[in-house]
């Protein structure tokens, strides 16, 4: 399957600055990253709103609480490794809490990252967001995914946490399809298995369902791009529908998407179920295909996944 | 230079009194809070919000009302002492602190409690948040003024340094803090925890302009925050020097009520000095 590859970060500058023509309480700040978060895009039209908190990602957090206190809309960035664990405390405390209108929008997360190796690949991002009340998880598929999402939020009051890549991204969401938070699309009907997806992961569960029909497998697919508010009704029909489920994420298997669908089954309806993701690991440096391939992020993984599952089927 | 008249800082000064007499009432009767922080900030809280802040109690979001943001969350009962007292809630709620259901929590809630400005209780997040409050005021062009009071025990977090460079490196003199400076933190003295001085070095290296005082001396407080109001183009520092668990002869320089009630005995002592009744 041959898609066109974009850059989500490019879609965040963009959506930015529109944002910030059409709306004069939107600011953005960044942990000078800004060239490659994108934040700069922002910057050079609207340099009286854009404040650079130099690396000190605390500091910035907590700004971003009283600006928002003041009645702007915040937008936030920094790499994910650093707009979380880094500035926990600061999320919790004065934006979580408190419900303030700050737009964590971090970039480069997941092992795509590349060549900086394990300090800088987050695997444990949406894990330690999703557990925040108050904090919106959002994982858009591709490019324009993170153009609507980044419209979309900035339109709505309280604070979230979108992940984007580093990496150029398969455009695969349909450019008519509104994004809803509330509803995770079915990119693809199947009744046999279902393989749901995040982010770059969306575009390896359609290759995934292709494969699996040369075994005579029918795969329905989701783009879970929402993590919290979790659709619950969508995965819950698909698991009665379907009878197995497989989850794929560029994150560890441990407390993110995976984990969290996993909850919404035993609770609902239980079926045999896989995780893929990263194996509860820290990264390493290496080009992005072989890190796909290494920590278990490929199209091959979701297939075989899907195997195991529909051996558990009843 | 203004000059305040006696008539007008014996109020202020009566004012603060009533204000240590609810902090300890309230303390005892929820049987838990710190009354030593509380104690050393009452004289700085009641001159910013009897005089300093420019505000309106019926209107606690009045768009151009200064803020005030007690960084030093843990003395929430000295703030919502001085809210109840200038009319942002009923005097007859703060008996309600830290109980279910109140909305006086134990550390300050911009949700739940009219009056304030900013979620704290962390440390070292009110300045960072404070200068927020002044970049959207400058980016407005409104004139309207942020006052943030820490702890100096709060000089040992890293952000709080961040948020030094951030406030001077963005000329925010529309922001003015204060440092509660009672030399006590909860483990000890400070400069026998996390040695501080030269602190007034530290925050002129930071590039703020800084004023020493005696942080229960009223005329002090308010002419230091009137020489911060005049300084273009850098923030204000005031180090007031005070004592923790000013006001209560047991309780000064105390490391024991930082965190503790007192009991029964020690409550009716408390209020006897403070002029009141148990």
């Amino acid at each position: 399957m041959k898609w066109k590859e974009e850059s989500q970060r490019k879609q965040y500058g963009r959506a930015l600055v529109e944002l910030g023509k059409e709306r004069s309480d939107i600011v953005v700040l960044d942990a000078d990253l800004s060239s490659s978060t994108r934040t700069a895009d922002f910057a050079a039209v609207f340099p009286e709103r854009f404040f650079n908190c130099g690396i000190a990602e605390q500091n910035m957090m907590d700004t971003a609480a009283g600006l928002a206190s003041s009645g702007k809309t915040v937008f936030v960035s920094t790499f994910a490794v650093f707009g979380t664990g880094r500035c926990y405390d600061q999320i919790r405390q004065s934006i979580a809490y408190p419900n303030l209108n700050v737009k964590i929008v971090a970039s480069h997360a997941g092992i795509t990252v590349g060549g900086d190796g394990a300090s800088h690949q987050i695997v444990e991002d949406i894990a330690l967001i999703r557990v925040l009340p108050n904090m919106q998880v959002i994982v858009p598929a591709d490019s324009p995914e993170t153009y609507k999402v980044v419209k979309h939020i900035a339109g709505t009051k309280g604070p979230c946490y979108v992940r984007i890549g580093r990496a150029d991204v398969p455009t695969i969401t349909d450019e008519a399809t509104p994004f809803d938070v509330n509803k995770a699309p079915v990119l693809r009907d199947g009744k046999d298995i279902t393989l749901i997806g995040c982010g770059i992961m969306v575009s390896k569960c359609l290759e995934a369902a292709e494969e699996l029909t040369k075994h005579g497998i029918d795969a329905r697919v989701i783009n879970l791009h929402t993590i919290k508010p979790i659709d619950e009704k969508t995965i819950v029909k698909a698991a009665r529908e379907t009878g197995g489920v497989v989850t794929a994420e560029e994150h560890s298997v441990m407390m993110g998407m995976g984990s969290a669908v996993a909850m919404v089954l035993v609770e609902n309806f239980h079926v045999p179920m896989k995780r893929v993701g990263i194996p509860d690991v820290f990264g390493e440096s290496g080009g992005c295909d072989e890190l796909m391939a290494k920590y278990g992020l490929t199209v091959d993984n979701i297939v075989e996944a899907a195997h195991d599952v529909l051996k558990r089927k009843k | 230079m203004e000059v305040y008249d006696g008539e007008f800082i014996s109020e202020l000064e009566a004012a603060a009194k009533r204000i240590r007499r609810h902090i300890i009432k309230m303390i005892y009767e929820a049987g838990s809070g710190h009354p030593g922080g509380s104690l050393s900030a009452a004289d700085i809280l009641t001159a910013m919000y009897f005089h300093i802040l420019r505000h309106d109690p019926k209107k606690p979001d009045w768009p151009d009302r200064d803020r005030f943001v007690l960084s030093k969350g843990h003395a929430a009962p000295a703030l919502y002492a001085t809210l109840a007292e200038v009319g942002y809630f009923p005097q007859e709620e703060l008996c309600t602190l830290r109980k279910m259901g109140s909305r006086l929590q134990g550390h300050p809630c911009m949700r739940k409690t009219p009056g304030v400005e900013m979620s704290t209780g962390s440390l070292g997040h009110g300045l960072a948040a404070g200068n927020g409050m002044a970049l959207a005021a400058k980016l407005d062009r409104k004139l309207y003024r942020i006052y943030v009071l820490c702890g100096d025990g709060e000089m040992d977090v890293g952000e709080t340094w961040e948020a030094a460079m951030l406030a001077s490196h963005y000329k925010l003199d529309n922001i003015t803090m204060y440092i509660d400076r009672n030399k006590l933190q909860l483990d000890g003295p400070t400069e026998k925890i996390m040695s501080l001085e030269p602190l007034s070095d530290k925050w002129t290296a930071f590039g703020w302009h800084v004023i020493e005082i005696n942080g229960h001396n009223m005329k002090e407080i308010i002419h230091a925050t009137n020489e911060a109001k005049g300084i273009k183009g850098r923030p204000t520092a005031i180090i007031c020097h005070t004592i923790k668990g000013k006001g209560v002869s047991y309780m000064e320089g105390s490391l024991h009520f930082h965190g503790k009630a007192p009991n029964k005995a020690e409550y009716e002592q408390a209020m006897k000095e403070l002029g009141g009744e148990a």
